[in-house]
């Protein structure tokens, strides 16, 4: 009988991930329902939800959000495509050199990066007030650009030529490859640059903070109640982006299974 | 059906600097099976793309039904392509990848359902319309990619290497179900393959290429059995290789013994000489033209593959009956069954210049040479400077020479040395008694040369040539 000898299996390397998970993230997120579910006396309450879609401010921000984030997000890939596609498919020599261009200043933290674009928009605009929506436009989509880039340019460079010769071949002109094949075949790079774009777009109020925006997205909110020591109120509303964060991811996964075998992109 | 649909008239293709395709003259009739077949790197794969137009010639034209297609867009020309690994598109079902080219044209979808299930009739695959790509097997796939190239009905379809990625039952399946297809269509069919006997079975006409160029164009009746060199007769089939001297004009020497034979070759022309294993007759030793002993018997299920020994040479037999290790026996070969051919390179000829401290730089490489050579009579005075039978000192620095090595004078060695040129093995032959190399330097020199070990294609290797045999001429003008 062997009894009591320590079993090494597969199973147990994922203890070390396990604890993490629990850690970082069940446990905050425990707490937040906590939160979100309880009044300021801890006393079960569902008036924090009530709140939330009866509270017009809020609501209204919510809707600036999704604005500002799908107009961010349509900026960035209106200028990230064509940028992925010149870098991955033109056969430059320098390609990942110049990628390396783009990909760079994430190197740097990101409150100077912003603290450099408030100076050079300042010089030019002089009173950055006078343009909130645009500014929050460009700082975000500058923050955010390679983030866009970078999916596609891998998507991009995987693409095989033969692809495009078979469409070629089969009597496509560069219009036709191009939105019969390359589109299509870029779909995942698109689905995950849009994924990594569009939700901190929603939710990253410090950029707006740095240049001193007054827009009011609902990152902005939730920072606002916490401010002010209202757990309640501002974990609910994080529960609730998180609940449509879900819902989102589970839509574009289905995108990238079915309709791309295999195809995702790597970041 | 006697009319030409696609004729290439003095193809030439190069990348940057490097020659692929050269002298490429071909006319294809209507309805025709016509394989390009040669070794990797031969540049058949290269003139099918020029073909379908995704490379442009860089010299010469190429006509379809007499017009000059050479620089139009492969959307614009009436001619498919079934690619190499398919190349279906993964994000389009069956249905959607077949209809490809048909949407493109604007047909009405009726039409368009028509034809397409028809074409999937004709590859066996019908009711796979709704089928994702990722869930067809190989065979199925391939079946695919030809109904997509096929529905559009070209006038040309090209194939390159399409049978490459399945395995070998398979591809002799597609082979019959290919040929069958063709007779059934009528569209002319171009085929790449490296595959000799793939090209043996379905083509009406061969064109055997290596490198870059056109060794021989004829029926597989006429490539197997008339090779127009030695490098066609070692490609295809199995074959004995000799070199061999005409002693007159119908009698050919090799192996040490004569031979009379069917070609009519001036007496004292070196030549190659080429028999298939399966027509060398094993005669009791007095009988024979030659005689030898066996070496190894093999058993290879339809007949046994015999090697025999005949003083330095190798002959290989394919005989329905066995003979022992030892054994001494004798050999016929049948007139018509002796294949002369034109001998191979038995010089090897290069640009050179003479460098200041008097070697002669060519292919790479800088051997020291008998400068003298270049004016009779004359002698060295300094490293780079002769003396002539004038009494004339001439200044040899930088001047421009032609270098020639006869084949028999060059050898190689795996150790590198500074000055001596070097280049990888790209093919060689045997020819019974040793083998026949040809190296290619990075300078794009090709040598020529024999030796008695096998190497490998590929193998890096720098080339030893004694000072003595090596021929300098002055360039003229």
């Amino acid at each position: 009988m062997i009894m009591g000898v320590f079993r090494f299996s597969r199973k147990q390397l994922c203890i070390p991930y396990a604890l993490f998970l629990v850690c970082f993230v069940v446990l905050p997120l425990a707490v937040i329902v906590y939160y979100a579910f309880t009044d300021g006396t801890g006393s079960f309450t569902l008036a924090n939800l009530l709140s939330f879609f009866t509270n017009g401010n809020t609501i209204g921000t919510l809707c600036y959000s999704i604005v500002v984030a799908l107009v961010v997000t349509a900026v960035c890939l209106v200028i990230a495509y064509p940028t992925a596609y010149v870098l991955a498919r033109s056969g430059l020599k320098r390609g990942p050199v110049l990628l390396m261009l783009f990909i760079l200043p994430m190197w740097i933290n990101f409150t100077l990066r912003i603290t450099a674009l408030k100076e050079v928009l300042t010089l030019i605009e002089g009173n950055l007030s006078l343009h909130p929506f645009l500014n929050t436009v460009i700082a975000m989509t500058y923050d955010f650009l390679p983030f866009m880039i970078l999916p596609l340019y891998t998507t991009l460079l995987q693409l095989d030529v033969s692809l495009l010769e078979a469409a070629q071949d089969l009597g496509a002109g560069p219009a036709a490859v191009f939105f019969r094949v390359t589109l299509p075949l870029s779909m995942p790079g698109i689905v995950s640059g849009v994924t990594m774009t569009f939700l901190p777009a929603m939710t990253n109020y410090v950029i707006l903070d740095m240049i001193y925006n007054s827009t009011y997205i609902m990152g902005s909110l939730i920072g606002s109640y916490f401010n002010i020591y209202d757990w309640n109120n501002g974990s609910m509303i994080s529960l609730i982006l998180f609940a449509g964060i879900c819902v989102v991811s589970v839509f574009t996964g289905k995108v990238d299974q079915s309709d791309l075998d295999n195809r995702g992109a790597i970041l | 059906m006697e009319t030409n649909i696609i004729e290439l008239k003095n193809i030439k293709k190069c990348f940057d600097d490097t020659v692929v395709v050269e002298d490429f003259n071909l006319a294809v009739k209507k309805g025709e099976f016509v394989t390009f077949l040669g070794p990797s790197g031969c540049g058949k794969t290269t003139t099918l793309r020029m073909i379908a137009g995704f490379e442009f010639p860089t010299e010469g034209e190429i006509l379809l039904n007499g017009k000059d297609i050479s620089h139009i867009p492969p959307n614009q020309r009436p001619i498919n392509t079934v690619f190499q690994r398919y190349a279906l598109f993964p994000h389009l079902n069956v249905y959607d990848n077949v209809a490809f080219g048909l949407n493109l044209k604007k047909l009405p979808k009726s039409v368009i359902s028509e034809k397409v299930k028809k074409v999937l009739e004709v590859v066996d695959l019908e009711g796979f319309e709704k089928r994702r790509i990722s869930t067809l097997s190989g065979g199925q796939q391939q079946r695919i990619a030809i109904a997509r190239a096929i529905v559009n009905e070209p006038d040309i379809l090209l194939l390159d290497e399409p049978l490459g990625a399945l395995d070998l039952k398979m591809r002799k399946e597609m082979q019959l179900e290919l040929k069958s297809m063709h007779e059934r269509l009528g569209i002319t069919f171009i085929y790449v393959t490296h595959d000799q006997e793939e090209a043996l079975t379905m083509s009406d006409k061969v064109v055997v290429m290596s490198d870059g160029m056109i060794q021989q164009i004829g029926t597989p009746e006429e490539i197997y059995n008339e090779p127009k060199n030695a490098f066609v007769a070692d490609f295809i089939g199995e074959s004995n290789i000799f070199e061999g001297k005409m002693t007159a004009s119908m009698t050919v020497e090799f192996c040490n013994a004569q031979f009379p034979c069917v070609d009519n070759v001036p007496k004292d022309t070196r030549v190659d000489v080429v028999v298939r294993p399966e027509d060398v007759e094993i005669t009791a030793p007095e009988k024979g033209q030659i005689r030898g002993v066996v070496d190894s018997t093999i058993f290879k299920g339809m007949y046994y593959e015999i090697t025999a020994l005949c003083g330095d040479n190798e002959v290989v037999i394919q005989n329905i009956r066995s003979a022992k290790p030892g054994q001494e026996i004798g050999m016929r070969i049948d007139p018509d069954n002796i294949h002369v051919m034109p001998a191979g390179v038995m010089m090897n000829v290069f640009d050179g210049i003479i460098t200041k401290d008097g070697r002669v730089a060519f292919a790479g490489g800088n051997y020291r040479c008998d400068l003298t050579q270049l004016f009779e009579g004359s002698r060295l005075i300094r490293e780079a400077a002769v003396l002539t039978a004038d009494g004339e000192e001439v200044d040899l620095t930088d001047m421009e020479v032609t270098v020639e090595v006869p084949v028999k004078a060059v050898s190689m060695s795996d150790e590198p040395k500074e000055y001596r040129a070097n280049g990888n093995i790209i093919s060689f032959i045997y020819k019974g008694s040793h083998y026949n190399y040809t190296v290619r330097t990075a300078t794009e020199d090709d040598f020529v040369l024999d030796e008695d070990d096998l190497w490998n294609e590929g193998d890096h290797v720098s080339l030893m040539i004694p000072e003595d045999q090596i021929i300098l001429k002055r360039r003229q003008g």
